[in-house]
């Protein structure tokens, strides 16, 4: 078992560590055991942050955007001495953060109306078909083998694609974009790296945005998502460069290393649990409740927010300028809430989870995200004989901010 | 049965239209509605349970 590189955890009420190895492997039974003893956990490490574990505690605060800001979103926070004026990028290029998931309301408001009709049932459908040939492609690549990695070969591959089309960006990119994801979000402790991948993210996006701007002033049409930014910014002043760049770094960032690993986890999930991969084949009318189970149950997501005035939650004494880590996984296996919340039951009726958040920070990309796992764990489960994880301790974890397998190896049965 | 959602509280996660489209519509922002204002369907009686059961907002209210 790996500890972090801040030393190992003796002590999970006080000391917690979000990237300590035993909490990345399995965080279900730390949670378990902080919703009985705590249940809201206290950590120095990585700054002063706080760790609540019930459902009830998770879905007030982030039902109180006063008390409780988005702007400061990042699980594990940049070191102090870093900041974004560096060569070539003027600091003020990222005056909103990535909008709207760092920003409050009224800014949250407007800029969330602007991107959810992308997102919108109707619209996801049309990226359907476009899910479908991918996975098939990736399938058509490893279908004669009896061994393939389903983190790095099919999870992985799917959503940056899928964004990388609506974003209008090649999808020869896509290698790069996920390293860029990986090493801002997953390789946190990894400092250094991760300020070069949000500066290399952030320089790519300027060119990007320049070359539409020219394209767009010449008169040419074009429909992705970041060209509709800019073409916004005639019907609203307030829309301005920075607004666009820090809505791209979102659009970027957020659907891949998210979606990814809860595909990962479904098929880590069908590949540990025979019955439900026979299951889910021989009822694919279950797909819908499916989806929504592994959601629940291996919820990827975790999410800061910051205090923004002296408060007592819960008994808890939260000082202006602390963190609290938005614990939807923890949330979604409170036994208040769900039934044998330990058991993954994937014709579960009643499933009242949080796995996108709650709130007026709900994911915006939640329909995306489900399409994506649904078409991609239905063409496997379709195209493919059934497969099982042979071996539990090859499979890595990452965690922190998203929680999902990085290596899976499966082995298909013949 | 009547069913109702709350405008104030639905954050537009789609659970219920996934679960019911026959009593919900969703608009392009994902905002959710019931398509009936009078008493719905008997037949959708169950599934107007499931979908309230399952709102992670508890903004959809059923009166019988």
């Amino acid at each position: 078992m790996t500890t972090s590189k801040l030393g190992p955890v003796n002590n999970w009420e006080d000391d917690f560590d979000i990237l300590d190895g035993a909490y990345l492997n399995n965080p279900f039974e730390i949670w378990d055991h902080l919703r009985n003893s705590c249940p809201i956990a206290h950590s120095d490490r990585r700054g002063s942050n706080w760790l609540p574990t019930t459902y009830e505690d998770i879905t007030k605060i982030a039902h109180d955007v006063a008390t409780f800001s988005s702007t400061q979103v990042l699980v594990i926070p940049f070191i102090e001495s870093q900041s974004f004026s560096y060569e070539n990028i003027n600091p003020e290029v990222l005056g909103y953060g990535a909008p709207p998931i760092t920003a409050d309301p009224p800014l949250h408001t407007w800029t969330r109306r602007l991107i959810l009709p992308w997102f919108s049932h109707k619209k996801v459908s049309e990226y359907e078909p476009l899910t479908q040939a991918i996975c098939k492609k990736l399938i058509d690549e490893f279908s004669k083998r009896t061994t393939i990695d389903g983190a790095t070969e099919y999870a992985q591959q799917i959503p940056v694609r899928v964004i990388s089309h609506i974003l209008g960006v090649p999808e020869d990119m896509t290698d790069i974009f996920t390293t860029w994801v990986r090493d801002f979000l997953e390789f946190a402790d990894n400092s250094e790296n991760r300020f070069n991948s949000i500066k290399e993210i952030v320089l790519y996006l300027i060119g990007v945005i320049e070359e539409r701007k020219i394209l767009i002033s010449k008169g040419q049409h074009l429909d992705d998502m970041i060209s509709f930014l800019i073409q916004e910014q005639n019907n609203n002043p307030e829309i301005d460069d920075a607004i666009v760049l820090g809505m791209s770094i979102l659009l970027l960032i957020a659907g891949i290393d998210t979606t990814w690993s809860a595909i990962g986890s479904a098929l880590w999930h069908l590949g540990k649990n025979p019955n439900d991969l026979l299951m889910l084949k021989q009822q694919p009318e279950i797909m819908d409740t499916a989806i929504e189970e592994i959601l629940r149950a291996y919820s990827p997501v975790t999410m800061a927010r910051v205090v923004t005035k002296d408060t007592e939650f819960n008994g808890c004494p939260m000082k202006q300028g602390e963190k609290v880590l938005m614990n939807f996984p923890a949330a979604n296996r409170d036994p208040k809430v769900f039934e044998n919340p330990e058991t993954v039951n994937l014709k579960r009726k009643i499933n009242r989870h949080v796995a996108f958040g709650s709130g007026i920070h709900r994911c915006g990309g939640a329909n995306l995200a489900r399409m994506e796992l649904r078409i991609a764990i239905s063409t496997f489960i379709d195209n493919l004989p059934d497969f099982i994880v042979d071996n539990d301790d090859d499979v890595i974890w990452a965690g922190g901010q998203v929680r999902g397998p990085r290596k899976l190896p499966l082995t298909f049965i013949k | 049965m009547k069913i109702r959602v709350d405008e104030s509280k639905c954050q537009g996660h789609s659970r219920c239209y996934i679960i019911a489209p026959e009593l919900f519509e969703v608009d392009d922002y994902g905002y959710s509605h019931s398509r009936f204002e009078t008493d719905i369907p008997a037949d959708l009686e169950e599934k107007a349970r499931l979908a309230c059961e399952n709102c992670p907002e508890f903004a959809i209210e059923i009166a019988d």
